[in-house]
């Protein structure tokens, strides 16, 4: 599998804060890639440099063989990068066909082509039903299906996950699972997941990065990853992890 | 022409920037604490000086000597406002707010014009052609009277912030609006009191103007336009900045008019207030907004 | 093409529509000389509301400075007339140009460097200032005393040289409202129009759908002051004489956004039913005034604020949603 994502040396300080610091690694195509660590490891910061949000101090950032630290998040977004945010933000007076109908146009000139891509969207995501709603009225595991949906609409290669768990209860973690894996599947698309709900984290993820203070940790299959003593001391606790 | 002209004229700059620096004050105050974008500010000044006008007609009364009354006649006017028609508006989005405001001016300007007409009021002091003479430098002396109320209310108002309880209550206010709300401070009642004192702030300025300059309805807008620039050139939300913006500002506007013709110098301030809000919009004093 | 036009609209919203057109229409047939000078108001910010609503109410920015096209597209096209008796559909052809390199002007500085909201609304009323003062010391076009435009004294209607009678300038404006609904209609359904409402919605998040908000917001300013420099046109050659104190003058700039704001930010019908309203009341009671022998300068203009003050309390998004809900009309996107 060749790697879709590469991120090489990348840092970044906020005014005497090392928020990341200096850190590698790859996301192979087709893959699900789980980023898990402690509140204030640098897992945003470090989707905000893939994202465009802001470039990192130093190192590269390489998509698909282009470079992309630097870019705007809108550049980066038509490369082929999806994103969620962690704190949801859905249009809320849009309908949520109209949510996901904005990100199916990124690729299409034509509305009623976005609207048919962003009714299928809809459907794999289990929103079909709710079409006409408006976003605002939304319940938030809706809400963050919309999110992904419109971030889904807009035909990425790479989907950035901030979060998507959190505030979810476990059935619809379980759901939200369900979906996702069956992206994956059929589609190919390759997952970059932010995650604390590690049942969502164990479910998905081909490979895990731990980080902590900025740097990586840890780095590997899943079942290495949650028995490293590093990993467990700072972050998982010493709980049985079968 | 002569230096001692541009010293002159400098000075008178810089002691009527004393005053716009005095009311610009006060929408960094509400702005800085309440967050609320008063769009309003120049036109409640007006009724500032419709007050003093009306007061001096009738009863002789010194601006300067009115300066005080008229102050706490318009902080009533700035506390009711607050507490009864803004302060819902306060988690409603900016535009709102902002139109809310836009609103309130545009009924006290044609207020102030149904009631006054559209023709310029002024006051004639005794001292009104008097002038102090100091070496080559001639000042007229409501300018400097003007310039040193207006440096006395700032103090006042600075100490106020400084060293009451209330001033530093309204300051945690500012700083957290959360955390003062946990404390137990009564957020609203702050709220209105420095909405108050940002017009009480204006009620003086305007009092002390009155010695300088003539009203008119339109005078309103045209203060506010310029307590904007002000405020945005010394810095939203600071107090220093505030009075250093506006003695820029009277300094820019008397070289201006003395340097290219008087009418244009207006255009002056806006260029400054243009080429700051694109290069350095948080002021001279300013802290950069996350 | 019909069907492309009522595509989406129901029955009912369509027969309304075409009893209210069809009553606009035959309105200076039955209107008195007063009457149709209100009318000719009315349609006047219909139109340039719906101009300005594109800023504010698709792409979410709030222009205070609006004035500054009327003026220059009043101003150029006046001037040319002036000077060189170029009628004011050619000089339409310049104005619009001048108006929409202003209007990139203020977008490009505001957009470029980051000034949004209150800053956005502060820097349009400082250019539009800066181009008050200017033109008051701009020679070509008479300063401040005031560019006049010469006036035919013959009966007759010249649409081209736009000389004539009031009904004339009314169906004018009538035209242009009714055409500036329609695009703004197709507008909205297309793709930029749903960029558009994105970046209203939330910029941030429409840029990480991959929208280029910079860009669209400029198209938005761009398109906004090209059409609201038509009506400049119109001013012009209707009141024959131009002032800058007056035409860029911020009052001018809020009555541009009080109908929309009073109709309803956003929408499509908000800015033409604003202006019924506000402009067919404001003069009901000018006129009731004047008919008990008050004669009020300034009180149209308490009434305007007053309005404005209740519906910002009352009906934050305007009168036409809370309508619309009441005869079970709705629009995309409210």
């Amino acid at each position: 599998m060749s790697a879709l994502l590469t991120v090489d040396n990348i840092s970044k300080r906020f005014r005497g804060l090392v928020a990341v610091d200096r850190l590698s690694f790859e996301v192979s195509e087709g893959g699900i890639f789980a980023v898990i660590g402690p509140n204030g490891a640098g897992k945003t910061t470090l989707f905000n440099m893939i994202a465009g949000v802001f470039a990192p101090d130093n190192g590269a950032i390489t998509f698909a063989s282009e470079r992309i630290d630097g870019l705007s998040p809108d550049q980066v977004c038509r490369r082929g990068i999806g994103r969620t945010f962690q704190i949801v933000r859905p249009f809320p007076a849009l309908t949520v066909e109209d949510n996901v109908i904005v990100g199916a146009l990124l690729h299409r000139s034509h509305v009623n082509d976005a609207r048919a891509h962003a009714l299928d969207v809809l459907r794999r995501l289990d929103l079909y039903d709710k079409r006409a709603q408006r976003a605002s009225a939304l319940t938030l595991p809706d809400r963050k299906r919309l999110e992904v949906a419109r971030a889904l609409a807009t035909d990425p290669k790479l989907l950035l996950l901030d979060e998507v768990m959190a505030g979810l209860r476990p059935t619809e973690t379980d759901r939200m699972v369900a979906i996702l894996k069956e992206l994956n599947r059929e589609t190919g698309l390759t997952i970059l997941l932010i995650e604390h709900v590690m049942r969502a984290v164990m479910a998905l993820a081909s490979r895990i990065l731990v980080l902590h203070h900025g740097a990586a940790i840890a780095e590997g299959e899943p079942s290495a990853v949650v028995r490293d003593p590093a990993v467990i001391h700072s972050y998982l606790g010493a709980e049985d992890i079968a | 022409m002569p230096a001692e002209l541009y010293l002159n004229v400098a000075v008178a700059g810089i002691l009527t920037g004393l005053v716009y620096g005095l009311m610009a004050l006060g929408l960094s105050v509400i702005f800085g604490v309440v967050r609320v974008v008063n769009f309003a500010h120049g036109e409640m000044m007006t009724i500032a000086m419709y007050v003093a006008v009306t007061l001096f007609s009738a009863f002789h009364l010194d601006p300067l000597v009115m300066m005080v009354p008229i102050a706490a006649v318009l902080f009533a006017f700035g506390y009711v406002l607050q507490k009864g028609l803004i302060n819902p508006f306060i988690t409603r989005p900016e535009h709102s707010q902002f139109l809310l405001l836009v609103a309130i001016a545009i009924i006290i300007v044609n207020v102030l014009l149904i009631l006054y007409g559209p023709d310029a009021q002024n006051v004639q002091t005794s001292y009104a052609y008097d002038s102090f003479q100091i070496g080559p430098l001639i000042v007229d002396a409501t300018k400097a009277y003007a310039g040193l109320a207006a440096i006395v209310v700032a103090a006042a108002l600075f100490s106020f912030f400084q060293y009451s309880t209330v001033g530093t209550a309204i300051r945690a206010c500012a700083d957290n609006y959360t955390g003062a709300l946990v404390v137990g401070l009564d957020v609203k009642h702050l709220y209105a009191l420095t909405f108050g004192l940002g017009a009480a702030c204006v009620g003086a300025a305007g009092t002390i103007l009155l010695l300088i300059f003539d009203v008119t309805p339109a005078t309103g807008p045209a203060y506010t336009l310029l307590a904007f620039v002000i405020v945005i050139t010394g810095g939203l939300g600071s107090m220093p900045g505030a009075l250093i913006g506006g003695v820029l500002i009277g300094l820019t506007e008397a070289m201006a008019g003395l340097l290219f013709t008087p009418s244009a110098k207006s255009m002056f301030s806006f260029g400054v207030l243009v080429l700051v809000l694109l290069f350095r919009p948080q002021g001279i004093m300013g802290k950069r907004a996350a | 093409m019909i069907a492309r036009l009522t595509d989406g609209v129901s029955g009912r919203a369509l027969v309304l529509l075409a009893m209210l057109l069809a009553a606009a229409i035959a309105a200076p047939l039955f209107a008195g000389d007063y009457l149709l000078t209100v009318l000719i108001l009315i349609f006047y910010f219909a139109y340039v509301g719906q101009a300005w609503n594109i800023m504010m109410g698709f792409a979410g920015q709030l222009s205070l400075g609006h004035a500054l096209y009327v003026g220059l597209g009043a101003y150029t096209a006046a001037a040319l007339y002036v000077h060189f008796g170029i009628g004011p559909w050619i000089g339409l052809l310049v104005a619009v140009p001048i108006a929409a390199l202003a209007g990139a002007f203020v977008g490009f500085l505001a957009f470029r460097f980051k000034v949004s909201g209150v800053y956005f609304a502060i820097l349009t009323i400082a250019v539009a200032e800066f181009a008050r003062v200017g033109f008051d010391h701009l020679s070509w076009t008479a300063g401040s005393s005031g560019l006049f435009l010469p006036v035919k004294r013959n009966a007759g209607n010249d649409l081209w040289l736009l000389r004539g009678s009031p009904t004339m300038f009314y169906y004018v404006l009538l035209t242009a409202t009714v055409l500036a609904f329609l695009g703004c209609r197709s507008l909205l359904k297309s793709r930029i129009g749903y960029f558009w409402l994105a970046i209203r919605e939330d910029e941030q998040a429409a840029r990480a759908a991959g929208i280029d908000t910079f860009r669209y917001k400029m198209v938005a300013v761009v398109i906004s002051s090209a059409m609201t420099s038509f009506a400049g046109v119109i001013y012009a050659f209707y009141y024959n004489n131009l002032f800058p104190e007056q035409v860029f003058h911020i009052s001018r700039s809020i009555e541009i956004i009080l109908a929309p704001i009073v109709g309803g930010i956003g929408t499509l019908f908000g800015p033409v039913l604003g202006a019924f309203i506000l402009t067919g009341l404001a003069e009901t009671l000018t006129s009731t005034l004047a008919a008990v022998g008050i004669d009020l300068p300034g009180a149209k203009q308490v009434f305007y604020g007053i309005c404005l003050l209740l519906v910002i309390m009352a009906l934050p998004d305007g009168v036409w949603p809370w309508l619309s809900r009441r005869i079970g009309i709705k629009e995309r996107g409210q």
